[in-house]
């Protein structure tokens, strides 16, 4: 199998890997990529939990933190109903102090889409830098067991009924088999159909599903091949999947983004999902981001959590900063 | 502000409850000494700690009496799983007041708090409930059944892990059935005076541990006292070499923990990510105050620039100020003598031609400290590529071939520890063979664990400590 060439995002494959792209050149980069020693990863991942955060180094990443938000609701059960509320959580985090910052957007399935356009109204931000962005996740979420036309259809679908990000799954069974040109081609493919009627492209999330993949040396892989691919951003899991985000597997994606500067000086974002539910936890994030990479990528366009419930543990932190008193689940908002 | 400039978080020294003077400790008491006193500074602020007595010939003379009465009466004559008992009562004290201790050590040695929160004391616990566990199974400890112990020992420690190698040494002579008397450094006495007090609340009988404090002379008395059956020593080479003199034909029992110049060789296959780790880990973990530092990196040359740059942009996060804030990663060097040591050795390296990197960082005002420092481009002749340094200054050198690398790294008149990272498996067996040294750590580093044995070649020392080994350092078989 050869790799579609001359579509405009796999730019930075060719650029990396020269002219002659196919798949087997893909392979051989990502197989000579330098592994990962787990034991080394997960004690370092360890050593950058144990900072200790206090005051107003505290409070900084605590409203950080809800800044970088996906505040995310992905049920089959979802209405338009929920999906309003979702929306106004996300506007107003904390009805008791309006000096809370909002999340950086609500991530839904493609179907959802224009309730939450439509319930952000003013407040979406519609391709500017102001605003709650609305993502949407595609490519037959969160299998990925579906033809390509669907999961093209799937995408364009959602761009068009006004998503800013789509957050798509790659084929983690092509992946497991060596057939990583497949991938690449899909991420190419997908990337091509957030292209909107302007010109402009929805922005592009490309989740590993790092359970799936299991050993870091496969994150550390497909990491590379998403953002050779064009991804903007690099996620980990969809959250049905357990393990989903962990500590160690977003340290090992920090670094193959802090590589990818260091090759070429272009950014790319970094995106854990599923599990962080603590204030504590997702603070080990933030040092995590800033230690690795740098401080310059805890801001929306570079990094952000997918999650619902980190939310509301992080404000009942934030009323706790204010009052020097824990309030209790009753002071903050269900959704 | 920037979020990096993480705020203040300071570990409280309220818990601590110093005495503002410290006498000897002979017999499970507190007892004056001959001599003046001297004081223990900090050395992240050179305010005073404690005054701490100096022993003389004739303290030392009490100390080793008190030892030769109670391993006579009593603890000779204990059952193995008697003395086992107060070695676990010992190892849960430890933990009860594991903040306590490690408050004292960040204090009076410099480290940062995080280390002697998560490795120091942790593994001081882990050592006294490992040899406790030996103490009614020394049949099994390879020396024949009914080994016997060999009576007095006399255990004189460094100021680099002041009561981790307290641990090593008592633990494993305690378990074997002998007293002991032992000499802190004179810079670092506090954790082994608080670890008096911890004799005493576990109701030690009399005598089994004394403690004396002062500097080089009170050592000298104490290792040539003639009723000491067994001399335990960890420090330099230097007066590692004084003491295999002056207990030569003494009949005295000998073992030996000295000096190193550690290879930590990255072949080109490594975990890279990791190995820039392991080898911040190597040289950086406590000021580089470690015997089995990994001081000289050996770098396959075609890596070289990748890894340099990978590790300089490391150390430019290491955050170096007051060893109890929690977030410290570089501490304060021991003493000024240390810090001038440090100075005059990274000069040389200067003059000599090597490259001289160092990761920009705020010294604070008063105490003394050195930043993260590495040498590019160091020759294999260059003296800082030859001499312990023992402090956070990093060589780095090239090789070209497994074959060389192996050269490099036993071409040093140590041997106590070395490195190897590679992905490959046959290969880390392979030169891990051929490497001499005690301890050789395979895509790590620095790591240590009671039930693994440590010691070196060549002028590293001789003896093992640590793990079944290290209970022949205070046996004899049965005859």
């Amino acid at each position: 199998m050869t790799i579609e060439r001359a579509v405009s995002p796999a730019q930075r494959a060719i650029q990396v890997l020269g002219d002659d792209l196919t798949e087997t050149t893909l392979k051989r980069y990502l197989e000579g990529i330098p592994g990962i020693d787990a034991v080394g990863l997960e004690q370092r991942a360890a050593g950058l939990g144990t900072r200790s955060i206090k005051t107003t180094s505290k409070a900084w990443a605590l409203d950080r933190i809800i800044e970088l938000i996906d505040l995310t609701t992905l049920e089959g059960a979802d209405t338009p109903g929920k999906v309003r509320s979702l929306v106004a959580k996300a506007l107003l985090p904390d009805p008791s102090d309006l000096s809370t910052p909002r999340v950086a957007a609500v991530c839904v399935y493609g179907d959802m889409v224009p309730y939450a356009v439509e319930a952000l109204g003013a407040a979406h931000s519609a391709g500017t830098d102001e605003g709650v962005n609305v993502a949407a996740v595609a490519t037959a979420f969160p299998s990925g067991r579906a033809s390509l036309a669907v999961k093209l259809a799937d995408t364009a679908d959602a761009v068009a009924a006004g998503a800013d990000e789509i957050d798509m799954v790659i084929d983690r069974g092509a992946f497991l088999s060596g057939r990583f040109g497949q991938v690449f081609d899909e991420i190419v493919a997908v990337k091509e159909a957030c292209r909107r009627a302007d010109g402009s492209y929805a922005h592009l999330k490309v989740i590993l599903e790092t359970g799936e993949l299991n050993t870091y040396d496969n994150v550390r892989r497909a990491s590379w091949l998403a953002i050779l691919a064009g991804g903007d951003f690099i996620k980990t899991s969809t959250g049905k999947v357990a393990p989903a985000a962990t500590l160690p597997v977003t340290l090992s994606m920090l670094e193959v983004v802090r590589d990818w500067h260091r090759l070429t000086g272009e950014k790319i974002g970094v995106k854990p999902a599923g599990g962080i539910r603590s204030s504590k936890d997702a603070i080990k994030y933030v040092v995590t981001v800033a230690e690795t990479v740098g401080e310059e990528w805890l801001q929306p366009h570079l990094f952000r959590f997918g999650a619902s419930s980190l939310l509301n543990d992080v404000l009942l932190q934030r009323q706790k900063m204010k009052s020097g008193h824990y309030s209790g689940a009753d002071y903050v908002t269900i959704d | 502000m920037t979020f990096l400039e993480y705020a203040p978080a300071p570990e409280s020294t309220a818990i601590l409850n110093l005495k503002p003077e410290y006498g000897l400790f002979i017999g499970n008491e507190f007892v004056a000494a001959e001599g003046e006193s001297f004081s223990t500074i900090s050395p992240a602020t050179e305010k005073e700690i404690a005054r701490v007595a100096n022993a003389s010939a004739a303290d030392v003379d009490r100390a080793v009496a008190a030892a030769r009465k109670a391993y006579d009466k009593t603890w000779s004559k204990l059952s193995g799983r008697d003395r086992g008992k107060y070695l676990f009562r010992i190892a849960r004290l430890v933990q009860e007041r594991a903040r306590e201790l490690a408050v004292a050590e960040s204090l009076d040695n410099g480290k940062p708090i995080k280390e002697s929160r998560d490795v120091d004391v942790p593994l001081v616990a882990a050592w006294f409930f490992y040899y406790a566990g030996w103490a009614d199974k020394l049949d099994y400890a390879g020396l024949g059944g009914n080994p016997r112990s060999l009576g007095v020992a006399a255990q004189v420690i460094p100021w680099n892990f002041p009561l981790l190698m307290l641990a090593w040494k008592i633990a494993p002579a305690l378990a074997a059935g002998n007293t002991v008397v032992l000499k802190p450094a004179e810079t670092t006495p506090l954790t082994a005076l608080l670890f008096a007090e911890i004799v005493q609340q576990a109701d030690l009988p009399a005598g089994v541990v004394n403690i004396i404090t002062g500097a080089g002379e009170t050592g000298r008395a104490l290792v040539n006292h003639p009723d000491v059956d067994k001399v335990a020593f960890t420090g330099s080479t230097e007066v590692g070499r004084q003491i295999a003199r002056s207990t030569a034909g003494s009949g005295k029992k000998v073992t030996l923990e000295l000096g190193g110049k550690a290879a930590n060789i990255v072949f080109d296959d490594a975990p890279i990510d990791q190995a820039v780790e392991g080898i911040v880990n190597g040289i950086f973990f406590n000021q580089g105050h470690v015997c089995c530092a990994g001081s000289r990196l050996l770098v396959q040359e075609n890596i070289h620039d990748d890894v340099v740059e990978r590790l300089k942009n490391r150390l430019s996060t290491l955050r170096l100020g007051d060893p109890l804030d929690k977030n410290t990663d570089i501490g304060a060097i021991n003493s000024a003598e240390q810090l001038q040591r440090i100075r005059e050795l990274s000069d040389i390296g200067e003059a000599e031609g090597a490259e001289r990197w160092t990761a920009e960082c705020a010294i604070p005002e008063n105490g003394f400290w050195f930043a993260p420092t590495i040498f590019d481009n160091v020759s294999t002749s260059s003296r800082i590529a030859r001499e312990e340094i023992f402090g956070p200054v990093l060589s780095v050198l090239t090789f070209r071939t497994p074959a060389e690398a192996i050269a490099k790294a036993n071409n040093t008149p140590y041997g106590l520890s070395a490195g190897i990272w590679s992905d490959k498996g046959s290969r880390i067996l392979a030169v891990a063979d051929k490497l001499r040294a005690g301890v050789i750590w395979a895509n790590t580093f620095n790591r240590f664990d009671p039930a693994s044995p440590f010691g070196g070649y060549k002028e590293s020392g001789y003896g093992r400590e640590g793990g079944r080994h290290g209970l022949a350092a205070y046996l004899k078989g049965a005859k």
